[in-house]
Formats: structure tokens, sequence, C-alpha cells
């Protein structure tokens, strides 16, 4: 019992951290159409610029400095580089955000090398926050929660109490409307594009100490959030919430019980074949949880996909 | 070959003696290459070249001329490729089959995985392809971890290609024969693959590309037109891993990953995805690039990736649609008009490259080299990467160049705009 409270309490940091990315990206793709493949390239620039910063100034400024780079980086992209294949059409986009997400890895290689940075959780928050029948659950892990639930209830209220948010979320639906009534339509395009690359630039800072910083952490976590924007349907907030919740609850669980196939199998009656080495089917025999966590959501995605292919809440016409 | 552009030629009412000429001359070059280049790296890049060529097609079935965007193709040249290796190591069915006929079986194999993924990935287009491309390409990559008894785990599989039936005494001992036949596999591939794309189906791929809804309302179901070329992609693709395995011997998960995926797109993109030939010219530069660059240079990754990304952002078109943009001008008989502008752009324009690409370099060995080494050589010239002398130069070149080519910019605009209009007024 106490082992599934640790559990629940370390996927749910994996899952608002997935949410924190698949959020920006999920906005981006309702409002503009693209899917924006280097999404997850802001989220590594955001750890490489707060561990940048935090060398001089320490994690505070960072987390405060590097997702507004970030940003206004995202921004900058929109403006001149989307913007203007935009006109090729969806499938150029695709494949310039592509092309960027390759050529960013290449760029944080080329400026701070191959290896993995030291960039470590503030000494403030290295603490154990309580522990559950002696498993010390960090403080760092508290701060990520709050620090992801925080960001949410604010971007919730500007989405749906702001004037802001009123504008981009009709902006969302009717952009030759709103353009008509007199709001500059591709300016809100490039914040909102910002501000979903910023808020991927926070995920990158707060993710960079605990799952390391280094240039390939952008293509360990991009697929994950893709799969996630696809299992709870494209364009779908609330569905990227739940998504993320979901591959971050499975992950840990499938990670921290091992369930092996073996038993599965003698419980529903197959004999196991003696000796394992020749059979033909010793990778089913063999295989257990912790090796498969990884490509779990993928399989989920498929299963998704063939029984409802606009994922948990897309629109049908989406 | 030969027996490919004698039934060419011998089917003269269909075809045409112009549209027979690119193959038949493809074809002598591809057998007359070894005899120029003969070291046996050649050779290797060769293959490599032949191989990529045809993997590139493949892809080029799927994004050129199907509108669909895929993000996981290794995997059907992968899966191919391991089943060959697989079907290398039986011995007593190896044993009776001559190794040229074992890229079908690749084929098959990838052709048989595009259907059954493709039953379901290809009810949309556009991005949800994509994403379902991603996803699955992913899976399968990481399965290979796991299913150790197809993929082999981390260290992969390997075989044999001498224990096959030697096929009219050819035992594929050296690397000449791979290349023949290699190449054999090449010219008959790239001849299917265009002929697919004349067919009725090939011809609604593109319809449904550009427009699916109408396609639709002709009575056509533009899911059943993409999955066909899907399949007909995955199995070309499945013979792309054949030659692969024959080649190397041995495949791994790198064969599988979104690397390779990636790196396929980038090379039928590069190459021009609008037209056939396209991923041809991007595959045989690309595999140059790779070779020679990577050589010269240890940031060859980020000169490829920012030419991919200028690509796409200037020439969506490619090397090919560059090319193909100079009929109108050939046609008016106005190219040498366009000599001169180009060159007073081309020159200033090289030299900012070579500038800027200085620059970067000196930077790289600045962060990258140990503390104490000062000494840099770029092209021939050693030097110290320390002075501020060596930074001023590429400073010049790289921002000079850049400044004269934007000046010369409208001129040749206002060339490439009178190359493109007949004589006396308005087209």
């Amino acid at each position: 019992m106490e082992l599934i409270l640790v559990n629940l309490i370390d996927g749910l940091v994996t899952g608002l951290l997935l949410f924190m990315l698949s959020a920006g990206l999920t906005l981006i793709f309702s409002m503009m159409g693209v899917l924006n493949f280097a999404h997850a390239s802001f989220y590594m620039l955001g750890a490489y610029f707060a561990y940048q910063i935090s060398i001089y100034t320490g994690f505070w400024m960072g987390l405060l400095i590097a997702p507004v780079i970030v940003g206004v980086l995202g921004a900058g992209v929109e403006r001149y580089g989307l913007r203007r294949v935009h006109q090729y059409g969806h499938v150029p986009e695709l494949i310039f955000t592509f092309g960027l997400a390759l050529l960013i890895e290449e760029l944080v290689q080329f400026i701070w090398g191959k290896s993995q940075m030291p960039y470590e959780t503030p000494e403030i928050l290295q603490f154990t926050a309580f522990s559950i029948a002696g498993n010390a659950i960090p403080a760092y892990k508290i701060f990520m929660i709050f620090i992801s639930v925080g960001i949410f209830i604010a971007l919730l209220y500007v989405l749906t109490r702001t004037r802001v948010g009123m504008i981009i979320q009709a902006a969302l639906s009717y952009p030759k409307t709103v353009e008509a009534l007199g709001h500059n339509v591709p300016l809100v395009f490039m914040g909102v594009f910002g501000v979903g690359t910023a808020l991927a630039g926070v995920a990158g800072v707060i993710a960079g100490p605990v799952l390391s910083t280094f240039p390939g952490m952008a293509v360990v976590l991009g697929s994950i959030v893709f799969v996630t924007i696809v299992i709870g349907g494209l364009g779908s907030l609330g569905g990227a919430l739940v998504a993320s919740l979901i591959i971050g609850w499975l992950t840990t669980f499938a990670k921290a019980y091992n369930v092996r196939m073996e038993d599965i199998l003698t419980g529903i009656g197959f004999t196991k074949p003696d000796p394992i080495w020749d059979s033909a089917w010793r990778d089913l025999w063999t295989v257990t949880s912790p090796q498969i966590a990884d490509i779990l959501p993928y399989l989920l995605m498929v299963l998704i996909l063939v029984f409802r292919p606009y994922g948990l809440f897309g629109k049908r016409d989406a | 070959m030969t027996d490919i552009s004698q039934s060419r030629t011998a089917r003269a009412p269909l075809v045409t003696l112009g549209a027979a000429m690119p193959w038949i001359v493809a074809t002598v070059f591809l057998i007359l290459m070894p005899l120029v280049f003969q070291s046996n790296s050649a050779l290797t890049i060769m293959n490599q070249m032949a191989i990529t060529i045809i993997f590139a097609l493949a892809y080029n079935m799927l994004l050129g001329q199907g509108g669909m965007l895929s993000f996981g193709h290794a995997v059907y040249m992968g899966v191919g490729g391991f089943l060959c290796v697989h079907i290398m190591n039986w011995d007593q069915f190896f044993g009776m089959l001559p190794l040229p006929v074992l890229p079908i079986f690749g084929g098959l194999f990838g052709m048989g995985l595009a259907l059954i993924v493709g039953s379901f990935s290809t009810r949309k287009a556009g991005t949800v392809f994509a994403m379902i491309s991603l996803g699955v390409g992913e899976l399968i990559a990481a399965c290979s971890v796991i299913i150790v008894a197809f993929f082999g785990g981390e260290e992969g599989i390997s075989g044999d290609r001498t224990y096959g039936l030697p096929f009219f005494g050819i035992e594929f001992l050296q690397q000449i024969e791979v290349y023949y036949l290699t190449a054999f596999w090449l010219v008959l591939s790239a001849l299917l693959m265009y002929l697919f794309s004349r067919t009725p189906v090939g011809r609604m791929a593109n319809a449904v590309r550009d427009n699916p809804e109408r396609a639709e309302f002709l009575g056509y179901s533009a899911r059943w037109v993409r999955f066909y070329s899907f399949v007909a992609s995955g199995f070309f693709a499945g013979i792309a891993g054949g030659l692969f395995a024959i080649n190397y011997e041995i495949l791994t998960e790198e064969n599988l990953n979104l690397v390779q995926s990636g790196s396929i797109l980038l090379i039928a993109f590069l190459g021009g995805v609008g037209f056939f030939f396209g991923p041809i010219i991007g595959a045989i530069l690309f595999t140059l690039l790779q070779t020679v660059l990577s050589l010269e240079t240890e940031i060859w990754a980020l000169y490829l990736g920012a030419l991919f990304v200028l690509t796409v952002m200037f020439f969506p078109g490619g090397i090919a649609g560059v090319l193909m943009m100079h009929v109108v001008p050939a046609r008016l008989g106005k190219l040498g008009g366009l000599v001169v502008p180009y060159l007073k752009i081309g020159i200033p324009a090289i030299v900012a490259i070579i500038g800027g690409a200085c620059l970067l370099e000196i930077l790289f060995h600045l962060r990258h080299a140990p503390a104490d080494d000062h000494e840099m050589t770029l092209f021939w010239i050693t030097f110290d990467s320390h002075s501020a002398v060596s930074w001023i130069v590429c400073l010049v070149m790289a921002v000079g160049g850049f400044w004269l080519a934007r000046r010369v910019a409208p001129e040749v605009a206002e060339a490439w705009h009178d190359a493109n209009t007949p004589d006396g007024g308005a087209a």
C-alpha cells in the first residue's frame, strides 16, 4: 500500500512534466495546425540555458530567465521560420520543425559538447520532504509538482478569465473573423508559440537536474510527448492532461512492479517450454514489465489508434 | 541489366527512345563506374549510394508522390534486412538459393509489415499519419532490444552471404561482384518504381496528395490509394534492406531507429520530392557529403542540419526543383544570360559560407580542443586559433560576402525575370 503511494507520487511528477510539454504542443497544434517537432528541443534548450545561468547566478535566476530566453527564441522561430514555410503547406512545416530539432541538437553539441552537464538541484531543496514507510520523497519532487500545478492554474486563468485568453480562444476557432475584428492574429500566433516553447523551457529547467542534462534528452522525451498528444487526441488540452498522467503512472508502475510474462502465461494455462533457450517464443516467456516499461506508451498509442483513431478526447473531424 | 534495356526497346510503340534514354544511359553508367573507380573504398561508397537511392526512391513514393510524411520508414528497410540475414543463417534453405534473389524476401517481408501497419495508419494523411509512423517506428526500434530471437538485441545479427548457391559460378566473395548485384537491383527497382508512378494507382496517389476530397468525389477511396502506395513503398524499402544485408552482412538496432528514418527524409527532401529523380540526387549528394565531410570536420552534422533547414525555408523543391526551374529559360534559349548574374551572386555567397564555416570551426576548436592546443588547420592553412587575426579574416569574409551577395540580389532577380519572359512582350 505504501509503495503504491510512493509510485503514485513518482508517476504524478513524470505525468505533470509530460503535460508541461504536451500542453504547449497541443495548444500550438490546435492554433496553427502544425505539430512542432522541435518542441522537445526547446525543452532541452531550457535545461542548458538554465545550467549556464546557474553557474553564474544560481538555480533560481536560471528558473526565471531561461524560459524567457527560450520563449523569445521560439517566437523568433515562428516569426522568421514557420511563417515563411507556412505558405508551402503543412507537410513542409512539419519537415521544417523536424530539421530544426536536428539543428538544435547539433548546436547544443557544438556549444556544450556531447557529455552530460553537472546541472544539480539547488542546495536549499536537497532534503527529504517526508518519507512513506521508509521511502524518502525528496523535496525537489514536491517542488516540481507545485511549480507545474501553479503554472497550469495560471495558464487556465489566463486562457479562460482574461481578455487575451478570450482572443486566443476565438483565434483558435475563427482566425479570419478575429482578424476582421481588428486583432493582430499573426501576433497572437507568435505569442502562443512563444509561450508554448517557454513552457517547454520551464519543463527543461526543472527536469534537467533530475533527468540529467545531455544532448540526447530531447530525443528521449520528444517522441513520448508526441505519443501523449496522439493518445489524448490532437488539439485537446484536457486529453493531453489525462494522457500525460496515464503515461506517467503506467511507466512508473511497470518499472516498480516486476510482473513477469512467465507468471501470466502459466497462469493462463500454458506450460513453459523446456529448455527455454531453444524455444522460438523464449523472448515472450522471459519478458518482464520493467523491460517493456519504456515501450508501453507506444503500444498504448497503437492500440488507441486502432480502436479510437481520434484519441481519447479528440474531435472526430480534427 | 542489358535484358531490361532490350525489353524496353522491343516494346517500341509503347516506349519511345527518348523516354528510355535516361535508363539506358544510367545503366551504362553503372556498368562503367567500377572501371573508373577501382578501389575497394570507392566500391563501398557506391554500394552505399545504390542502397540509399533505392530507399530514398521508396520513401519518395510516400512523401513526394503520395503526400505522406513518414518518420519511421527505416523500420521497413530494417526488418527486410533482418529477415535476409536470418535466411542467410538458415543453412538448408540458403544453400539452395542463389544470392541475387535474396532481396525479394526482404521486400516481401517489408511489404508484409507495411500491410499490417498501413491498415490503420493510412486512414489519414498529414500530421496524423506522421505521428503514427513515428510511434510505430519507435515501437519497433525499441522492440529490437527485447525480441532478441529476431533482432539479436544490442549487438544485432550477422550472417555470411557466401553460403548461398553460386550464381553462374559467382560466389560474391569480392566487392565488385556485390556491386554489380546491387546495381542490377538498383536499376530494376528504380524502373519498377518509375513504372508504378505511371500506373493508374500511382497517378491517383498524386491526385489524393493534392486534393483528397476531390479524389473521393470522383469515386476513389483516398484511404485505399494511400494504402497501396504505402505497401508498395514498404516492398521497395525491404529490397533496400535486403541489399544492405548482402553488403554489410550485419544489421543492428541502428538500422531501425529514428536517426535512420530522419536521414532518409533529409535525403529525399534535399534532392527534391517533387520529381522522380530528386531523391537520386539527394542520395548521391548525401552519401558523398557524409563520407567526405565527416573526414574533414567534426561538426559536419551541424552543416547538414543547417543546409536542411535552409532548403526547407528557401528551396522547398530541393535540388531537383531548382534544376527544373531552369527548364523554362532553357526552352527560351536564355540560359546563357543567367551565367553572369549567377557568378556575381555565387562568388560572394561562397566566400560568405566559407567565412561562416571557418568561424564555426574556430569557435569549435576554442571550446573543445585541449587548452594548450592553439594550432588548427583549415583549407590547408595552419594558424593560431586564439589570435584575433584569424577571427577578423573570417568575419570580414562572412559579413563582406553576405553584404555583396545581398547587394546583387535584386540584379539577379531581374535577370531571372528576364530569362523567364519570352522576347517581345508579356508572357
